[in-house]
């Protein structure tokens, strides 16, 4: 792909990626904020890291920190003493029995939840607790198990809905005719990247589509373009693979890994085991509420506490 | 515990409970302003007496009411915004009923039918009254809750029941039309003028003394405390100690299992509609004897106090719309007190408005419903 | 041209807004017209009429748009709307009615010019709507609807009592630059006798200050000339209000349009779907709620100001939730979401719902004469014991005010079983300030070659 497309596509990129930069080990790229830089960086950063023997995690920068996260209902403690880092650029799998705490960890990541105790660090900075929009603006995008499409509205809707730093979503703005101008501007603007998004997850035929009207495949991958648009730095994807047919997922795995390599960051909730094992660099198994085993897909499978909770114990 | 303990906990608590402290500070405020009133003379105990009283009968009509709004608000899952025109509706089959008993011989049937529209007969002439007339009077009241509840089973049928699974918004507009068809249908066949519909002199009357003076005490009022605290008695007794009340306490006590099970049987649907249409009948026919007139519009009035106190006493719970209903009685009656009586009323919107905001479970809620 | 190429055609026009809006307001107005000449209705009866028409659409079609915003668009379950115009009037009148005369029943006014009370009432009732909206915004639809009428029925006690029923007005009020000497002596809210509305006609206000004033005179001499003979000014006073009203629908319109069509619109309908996903993709949607409310609001002050002043005087008992319920039945219609939509169905709902029973009745009481009515439905119900309908059907025509709110309660039950989304409320009204298409500019060939799964890499 091109540098000019790339660079198309992540134009808008928010102040916020100077953060991103700012972390201790991309300290060696230019902290700049503009997105065709942060790619030759990265690519810098993965030459680097080609020489690093795998194990030396702790050099890594991890722009989401999860601290001793805690979450009890009435008597349920949902969530208990969860921690765990996940390093910028890799595939982590989220994976658990049902009712293990997965999505509630993704919802109090995400500040849809506030934690009974512990802390979220998102790019360096103390989340915990902040409000929905305010996490997903600075570079935390979430998609949802059940895919949460505004079915009422079109595709393009649902995208242009996305991006950050709209102009026009202050009412003034919008209607005051001098103003106006500027607004149609940046959509016109917006638009090019949208239709660009489309056509990456080939939905772009479906563009005129209302939400409601896409199958269950096609709703994933308008969810995952959606999240994309938002321009994140980290995305947490609950299910995403959940009822898409082999082909689409296929095709969504080389999405994802390509996006990956550009330097975007995945924590993923999956049931699909071999999914996970064949894709993740590291994957945390979650039991309970606890976390059970932190390592890499060979470590996992070569446990025996994870064999016991999935096979037998008290699931 | 330590003093920088306690100070954290008050500290804390004052943080995330300030609808505890904002309703601490209201009830000191009430209290005080009440015992300096009572102790200079301003406010006589009688009064206050009769306040109360006023407003507990007013609590036990609403409460009543309350009850069939609060279980079709929990088991069909919408605020029916028809159900103050239950109430009317019960109200002038019973007067109507009434009317023909009593009056029956002496008068047109027409114009017994119709409650005296337009001024062709008077309950008061007619000497309705639970003394003077006790038979016109159960028979009424009986006909009254069996009319509602044959109403709102027909209304059930053609009205809710084809759009059973739609969204609670979907009904609740719904019943928006129902209420505009049946008040209005009510104004077309029984005439737009409220009349007077017992003879209110002639009801027996007792002047309780209270320290400083006396309130007055009516038959009617303790007819209506007889009528409303027996069909409390038996709602309590058919959900305590019959299978079908347990399935209705099951249902609105555990909505996960509710939801878990599925969509609630036709079978639970009607009992819902029989329990709460009937008392909501009879308190309607019980209210109109209480005050002794007769409107329309009176059940419409009526509905947003009945919603106060269902929000209050947490939807769902039974005992918690009786009492609400109480509360916001005596709400609306005893704030005059300290508020111009034009805002009685508001009064107790304003509860259920902080109710909503800071704990729309009701205080109720969490007990075990029903 | 076939005949299925003529019927796409003709299709195709009522796709376009102004043709369908044009469309109905066309048959709504030859079916009045008509229907008056059949009857013989007689020239100032039928312009009255029409007056009265344009009237109740022009304001049913404003605050039915004003709705839109907040359930349409927002998901608001807003049902206090008649509290926001009655604050709206309430305002207007307080600020603009002259200082009061001194007679013992009246309450005056601050007396401060017209423009300045309009503004006001559609400030103050913007504030109210922020009032309510900022505890309120994270309730629930139904319980936000609860919120909403108890707050209107608060509004109407506060008209009613005599605790608000008058003020003294100090001799001087100081602001922080200046102060100024209030004419009146006592304002107030006019407790339950409501307020007069006695400052200047503003259809007059407005028509001066366009210069206007003498030649709409001059206009209505040549009408009284050789036209009508006596007295035509209050029907043509009628008709151009009604006219100003429409004019007042477009503006509305076109604010809303451009409201809606706009990633402000856009975060709003995302809201209403649902609002979680909205926050997720970073949108602050306590704000988006409050500033769709407080605008919405105040447009329904405006309302209130725009229907009320054409009346001599407000008093509480207009501002029941009656015409809060009428507004929805309007909006549902014509389809909520659909701004073109709540206008028609606003239309509509004034020309067959709340004035066409109305007009039918006096139409037929001209044109026969009938006798009195029967005082009640037993009466009426008698004359079918000697199989004569006269009785009822004198009774039922009387009785068509009431009437028609039972056929407005049929009509919503019947929308709600069979077309809920009203009439236009399926319509795609993209929320964007741009058309949506794939741009020309082709960056599209080269993204094909990407999704392939990157031959370039």
């Amino acid at each position: 792909m091109s540098e000019t497309d790339e660079s198309a596509a992540n134009e808008a990129a928010p102040v916020e990626k100077a953060a991103t930069d700012a972390g201790p080990s991309s300290a060696e790229g230019d902290a700049s904020a503009d997105g065709s830089s942060r790619d030759a960086d990265l690519t810098d950063v993965m030459g680097a890291e080609a020489d690093t023997p795998t194990g030396e995690n702790a050099d890594r920068y991890a722009p989401l920190e999860v601290e001793g996260l805690r979450k009890e209902f009435g008597g349920i403690t949902a969530v208990d003493d969860v921690s765990f880092d996940v390093e910028e650029g890799t595939l982590t799998g989220l994976i658990g029995p049902n009712g293990a705490g997965k999505s509630t960890t993704f919802n109090l990541i995400t500040g849809m939840l506030d934690p009974t105790a512990g802390t979220v660090r998102f790019n360096g900075e103390d989340v915990t607790g902040l409000q929905p929009h305010e996490i997903a603006n600075r570079g935390l995008a979430r998609t949802f198990q059940i895919a949460r499409e505004l079915e009422e509205m079109t595709v393009l809707e649902n995208m242009m809905l996305a991006p950050k730093g709209q102009v026009g979503e202050s009412l003034w703005r919008s209607v005051m005719p001098f103003t106006r101008g500027s607004v149609r501007e940046q959509e016109t603007e917006q638009l090019d990247r949208v239709w660009e998004v489309l056509d990456f997850f080939e939905i772009d035929h479906l563009a005129d589509e209302y939400a409601g009207n896409l199958s269950g495949g096609q709703r994933k991958l308008l969810e995952m373009a959606r999240a994309l648009l938002t321009d994140p730095d980290v995305l947490l994807l609950d299910e995403p693979f959940a009822g898409v047919n082999p082909s689409l997922e296929k095709r969504l795995l080389e999405h994802i890994h390509e996006l990956r390599e550009r330097g975007y960051t995945f924590l993923i909730v999956e049931h699909d085991m071999d999914l996970i094992m064949n894709n993740c660099e590291r994957v945390i198994v979650m039991h309970q509420g606890r976390i059970l085993k932190d390592g890499t897909p060979a470590e996992i499978k070569e446990s025996e506490e994870v064999i016991e909770a999935y096979l037998g114990g008290e699931v | 515990m330590s003093v920088s303990e306690t100070y954290v906990r008050y500290r804390q608590t004052l943080s995330e409970e300030p609808l505890a402290i904002g309703v601490l500070l209201v009830a000191l405020w009430m209290a005080w302003s009440l015992v300096s009133g009572l102790l200079t003379g301003g406010i006589q105990i009688s009064s206050l007496a009769s306040l109360v009283w006023d407003g507990l009968l007013r609590g036990l009509i609403i409460g009543l009411a309350g009850i069939g709004l609060s279980m079709t608000y929990s088991i069909l899952n919408f605020a029916n915004f028809a159900h103050g025109d239950y109430l009317t509706s019960g109200a002038f089959a019973g007067m109507a009923t009434s009317y023909l008993i009593a009056g029956i011989g002496e008068n047109s049937v027409g114009a017994l039918l119709l409650v005296g529209a337009g001024g062709s007969v008077f309950g008061g002439a007619l000497g309705i009254g639970v003394t003077t007339a006790p038979v016109a009077v159960v028979v009424g009241a009986l006909v009254a809750g069996v009319a509602t509840i044959a109403l709102a089973l027909l209304i059930d049928r053609f009205v809710y029941r084809p759009i059973r699974d739609e969204s609670g918004i979907a009904l609740l507009i719904t019943s928006i039309g129902v209420a505009f068809a049946l008040r209005y249908l009510l104004q077309f066949v029984f005439g737009a003028g409220v009349r007077g519909t017992t003879a209110a002199g002639s009801v027996p009357r007792v002047s309780v003394p209270a320290i400083d003076g006396t309130f007055r005490v009516t038959a009617h009022d303790v007819s209506l405390i007889v009528v409303a605290g027996g069909l409390m008695l038996g709602v309590h007794l058919l959900l305590q100690r019959t299978k079908l009340g347990k399935a209705m306490r099951a249902m609105s006590d555990n909505e996960d299992l509710a939801r878990i099970t599925g969509i609630p049987t036709e079978r639970v649907i009607r009992t819902t509609w029989i329990v709460g249409a009937g008392l909501t009948g009879v308190a309607g026919y019980m209210f109109i004897l209480w005050k002794g007139t007769l409107g329309f519009n009176d059940g419409w009035l009526l509905l947003l106090l009945v919603f106060a106190a269902v929000i209050l006493g947490g939807i769902g719970s039974i005992y918690g719309a009786i009492g609400g209903g109480i509360i916001i009685g005596l709400t609306a009656s005893v704030s005059v007190i300290w508020i111009p009586s034009a805002f009685g009323r508001a009064a107790a919107f304003l509860v259920m408005i902080v109710i909503l905001l800071f704990k729309p479970e009701g205080i109720f809620s969490g007990r075990t419903t029903a | 041209m076939s005949v299925s190429d003529l019927r796409g055609r003709f299709e195709g026009l009522f796709e376009r807004d102004v043709t369908l809006v044009l469309a109905v307001l066309g048959v709504l107005y030859l079916a009045y017209i008509l229907a008056g000449v059949a009857f013989g209705y007689g020239l100032r009866g039928q312009l009255n009429a029409i007056a009265n028409l344009t009237f109740y659409v022009g304001v049913f079609g404003m605050l039915a748009l004003a709705l839109n915003l907040h359930w349409g668009y927002t998901g608001l379950f807003n049902i206090g709307i008649v509290g926001f115009m009655g604050i709206g009037i309430y305002t207007t009148a307080v600020v603009s009615k002259p200082a009061a005369a001194g007679g013992a029943a009246q309450v005056g006014g601050l007396g401060l010019p017209l423009f300045v009370g309009i503004t006001a009432g559609v400030v103050v009732a913007g504030l109210f709507g922020l009032l309510v909206a900022l505890p309120a915004l994270r309730l629930r639809a139904d319980y936000l609807a609860i919120v909403t009428v108890a707050f209107s029925e608060i509004i109407r006690f506060t008209m009613m009592s005599r605790t608000f029923q008058t003020f003294t007005v100090p001799d001087t009020i100081d602001l922080w630059l200046f102060s100024f000497d209030p004419a009146p002596d006592t304002i107030g809210l006019g407790g339950g006798g409501g307020l007069i509305l006695n400052y200047t006609n503003p259809l007059e206000a407005l028509l001066r200050i366009l210069f206007l004033w003498d030649p709409y005179l001059g206009f209505v001499s040549f009408v009284e000339e050789n036209v009508i003979s006596n007295n035509p000014k209050p029907v043509l006073d009628g008709l151009l209000y009604g006219v100003f009203l429409l004019i007042g629908v477009g503006l509305y319109y076109a604010l809303l349009s451009r409201t809606g069509k706009s990633p402000f619109g856009r975060v709003l309908k995302a809201i209403r779907e649902d609002e979680d996903v909205a926050n997720a993709l970073g949108k602050d949607t306590d704000r988006f709620k409050l500033t769709a409310f407080v605008l919405g609001a105040a447009l329904m002050g405006l309302g209130g100001i725009l229907w009320y002043s054409a009346r001599g005087s407000v008093t509480p008992p207009s501002f029941r939730p009656n015409i809060t319920f009428f507004i929805w039945i309007a909006l549902i219609i014509g389809g909520a979401g659909s701004n073109t939509g709540s206008f028609l169905g606003g239309a509509l709902f004034a020309g067959v719902l709340y004035q066409g029973p109305r007009y039918v009745k006096n139409l037929v009481q001209t044109a026969f004469e009938l006798g009195s009515a029967p005082r009640n439905f037993g009466e009426a119900m008698a004359g079918f014991a000697s199989l004569d309908p006269m009785p009822f059907i004198l009774y039922t025509l009387d009785s068509v005010s009431q009437l028609r709110l039972v056929i407005m309660g049929v009509v919503l039950i019947w929308l709600m079983h069979n077309r809920p989304e009203g009439l236009l409320g399926h319509r795609k009204e993209t929320a964007s300030s741009v058309d949506l298409a794939r741009p020309r500019s082709g960056g599209s060939s080269g993204k094909a070659t990407a999704a392939d799964g990157g031959d370039e890499r």
